[in-house]
């Protein structure tokens, strides 16, 4: 094996540990520190039910950015639609075609999507920059990270896009590459310039996401003002630090 | 305090661009030591010793006891959704008051002392050190919010400026700085039972004057009682509503509907307060202190049911944090919601028709409507998501013959604050409560242009207060907010009303 191919390996597993354990620890953090009183933004769903379809909006048609904004609604939705897109694509690299979902990922359909996602991610993301340079208001409020992040995330996309259409990578030799990860049986890395920035910016953006605001993942569903149900007349909401205190000077007797 | 100009009204509403520091000045009078201590805060107004470690301690503990604090810390994207929905922003163009930067006043703090970048890069990731410069600026933003969650419905996520506010002040209070107007307001409760400081006596004074002059007016023995044990209903509505106009006009309509519903009903001078001024300071001990009166109120003079007035964080208070903090009710009718709201009670008695009404008497008037930010956004009135809407407007249409909403983008849950919410009802200040009503104001000057809309109604104590002192500023009269249950209280005919005036004229066309 060469040199690069180890050390790739190795940031490889680095990376995801980061990512995973990063994200998990979060988690945890999120489901362990307690929800004391009911804060859910009304009009808000009476049942479990009515919650998830007030996810499944948000999730999928990004409803509340929609009423707030419309270009940064636009922008941001097609990126995010894009993302999916592109990953669902990229699977390719991750799946044997020995697995039940080889013929899924094969379609053409979502091949060529795939590749449209990769220009509109682009377009998405380079509105999302603008905005934030030119528009006073968001100008105000954005830090350093906030202009990288997006950087990142183009640079991404465009060496990603660079590689499919400008200059291919010996995508045969990549895919027994990663499928080596998961195997624990390690193969080289092709060595062009190209691909390494790609895979060593998808490496920076794993370490970084969970000391940043991708966060936003995993803890959008642990905001109370959107997934609390309005019901606290019907049943009493009680944290297990209030019960202690109630249970400490009975005034709840 | 600054000279400063009214803000110029405009047709359609206009997204300033950012003047930074045009609020800076603002900022509410400090607590003393007396106001702090009695609400277990140290401290007089300086900042305590030993106030940056204190400072982080307790925003740790905050972190640790507040799910919405710590999500809300780093789930913000920074996307600026919210940037142009703060009345506050609208009306001071000051970038801070933007809900994002507001939030940021905490949060590049949190980043600073509790995240991995914000340690090692704080540069990169915009976290700042803690200093007496940004403890200032603090105290002067956070005041400059009125917790009414409208940025909260066009984030992304949902983050709530308001839970951010609330923290932020209760670690301030614990540094020494208190805010002087909410703290006091807080005191008198404990103390004597409502925001007023108003004594039994006081209190009995009060309703044996409304009682007579109700009765003079339309010749029917209303009763307004207090402290009367084993009736059915404890009536908890805002000290307000006992003397303030036009507050206690909705009172003496809440009287009527109980009179003609032949119910039993009662004020406690113990709990003589709906309003909860906890909330505001965001501490979870005063806000259950203040709620527990009502629990010992009801069990003292045993009764049955608890109904709140027009009145909108206490509503907030009462509809979503009463069984936490003062539950359980087991002790109550099953058959009725603990507590219920005036407008439930009222609605109710409209659709079992047992309440007549002469729509014409209000036949001078135009109304609007303005959906409180603590009912729309905070609360439910009614069965159903977005009941909180239509009841009250239910209720208007059922004794007004005049109605127009205003525009749709300022009213439901898009509502606009009045601008005096969230602990800011103080002359302190002023400035920026007159410019914090910009947008609320312009949604309310078209349809007075286009719709020949006369008065506004309101179903919120502070919202009601707030407009008496603004609407003059914006070339409008005090008298043109109104409460609901005053337009009730209108329309209404009791039995036995009337008839006084109908022997008169019988005098009189016999003379």
């Amino acid at each position: 094996m060469t040199a690069l191919s180890i050390l790739y390996v190795l940031l490889f597993y680095f990376a995801i540990a980061v990512l995973v354990a990063g994200v998990v620890n979060k988690i945890l953090q999120y489901a362990r520190v307690p929800a004391p009183l009911k804060i859910a933004v009304t009009p808000a769903p009476l049942t479990k039910g009515g919650v998830v379809w007030r996810y499944f909006n948000e999730i999928v048609f990004f409803n509340s950015l929609f009423r707030a904004t419309k270009w940064t609604w636009i922008f941001g939705w097609i990126f995010h639609v894009a993302l999916l897109l592109a990953f669902f694509r990229h699977l390719r690299y991750a799946i044997s075609p020995d697995s039940f979902l080889w013929p899924l990922i094969n379609l053409e359909v979502v091949q060529s999507f795939g590749k449209y996602a990769g220009f509109a991610m682009v377009v998405g993301l380079i509105g999302l920059f603008g905005r934030r340079l030119f528009v006073d208001r968001v100008r105000y409020i954005s830090a350093p990270s906030d202009y990288l992040m997006l950087v990142l995330i183009m640079a991404i996309a465009g060496s990603g896009l660079f590689m499919h259409y400008v200059s291919h990578t010996d995508i045969v030799q990549l895919k027994a590459f990663i499928l080596g990860l998961f195997y624990f049986d390690w193969q080289n890395l092709p060595g062009d310039t190209l691909l390494l920035v790609h895979l060593t910016l998808v490496l920076a953006l794993m370490i970084i996401f969970p000391y940043s605001k991708l966060l936003h993942v995993p803890g959008l569903f642990f905001a109370p003002t959107r997934y609390q149900i309005d019901n606290p007349r019907e049943k009493r909401h009680l944290a297990p630090w209030a019960a202690e205190m109630e249970a400490r000077d009975g005034k709840n007797a | 305090m600054a000279d400063f100009e009214v803000p110029e009204t405009r047709e359609f509403p206009v997204i300033p661009t950012i003047m930074e520091g045009a609020m800076a000045h603002s900022s509410p009078y400090l607590a003393k030591e007396k106001f702090q201590q009695e609400l277990g805060f140290p401290g007089d107004g300086q900042l305590i010793d030993g106030w940056k470690e204190t400072f982080l301690n307790k925003l740790a503990e905050m972190l640790g006891k507040y799910r919405s604090l710590q999500v809300f810390m780093d789930i913000c994207v920074k996307c600026g959704a919210c940037t142009d929905k703060c009345h506050y922003f609208l009306g001071t163009a000051d970038p801070k008051n933007m809900p994002v930067a507001r939030q940021d006043l905490l949060r590049k703090v949190y980043r600073r002392y509790f995240t991995l970048p914000g340690k090692l890069f704080p540069k990169l990731v915009g976290a700042i050190d803690l200093t007496e410069e940004v403890i200032d600026d603090m105290y002067s933003y956070y005041h400059q919010c009125s917790e009414c969650r409208r940025c909260s419905v066009f984030c992304p996520y949902g983050i709530d400026t308001a839970e951010v506010t609330m923290a932020a002040r209760d670690i301030l209070a614990h540094i020494g700085k208190g805010q002087k107007y909410s703290n006091e307001i807080i005191a008198k409760v404990h103390k004597i039972g409502n925001n007023l400081g108003l004594p039994e006596p006081a209190l009995a004074d009060t309703l044996e004057g409304l009682e007579e002059e109700v009765e003079e007016d339309i010749g029917v023995k209303v009763r307004y009682p207090l402290d009367e044990k084993g009736a059915d209903i404890l009536l908890v509505t805002p000290s307000a509503d006992f003397f303030a106009e036009p507050h206690v006009d909705g009172l003496i309509g809440y009287g009527k509907v109980f009179h003609a519903a032949g119910v039993s009903w009662t004020i406690s001078s113990k709990a003589s307060e709906a309003a909860n001024f906890g909330l505001f300071i965001g501490n979870y001990e005063n806000m259950r202190e203040i709620s527990l009166r009502i629990r010992e109120a009801a069990k003292e003079l045993g009764v049955k049911r608890i109904i709140f007035g027009e009145c909108g964080h206490a509503w907030r208070v009462a509809y979503n944090f009463l069984n936490t903090l003062a539950g359980p009710w087991d002790f109550l009718d099953p058959n009725y919601p603990v507590p219920q709201h005036i407008l439930e009670f009222t609605s109710d008695c409209l659709d079992r028709g047992i309440l007549n009404i002469d729509k014409s008497q209000n036949d001078h008037m135009t109304l609007t409507f303005h959906d409180s930010c603590n009912i729309a956004r905070a609360s439910r009135i009614g069965s159903f998501p977005g009941s909180q809407f239509t009841i009250p407007r239910k209720v208007i249409k059922a004794v007004c013959n005049n109605f127009y909403d205003m525009a749709p983008e300022t009213i439901h849950d898009s509502t606009f604050c009045c601008g005096g919410g969230g602990g800011l009802l103080t002359d302190d200040l002023i400035e920026l409560r007159i410019k914090g009503a910009l947008p609320r104001m312009e949604a309310l000057k078209n349809v007075i242009a286009e719709n020949g809309v006369t008065h506004m109604a309101a179903i919120c104590a502070i919202c009601k207060s707030q407009f008496t002192k603004v609407l003059p500023y914006y070339g409008m009269t005090m008298d043109q907010i109104v409460s609901v249950h005053q337009l009730v209280s209108n329309a209404i005919i009791l039995e036995g009303q009337g008839e006084e005036d109908e022997d008169e004229d019988e005098t009189d066309e016999a003379a």
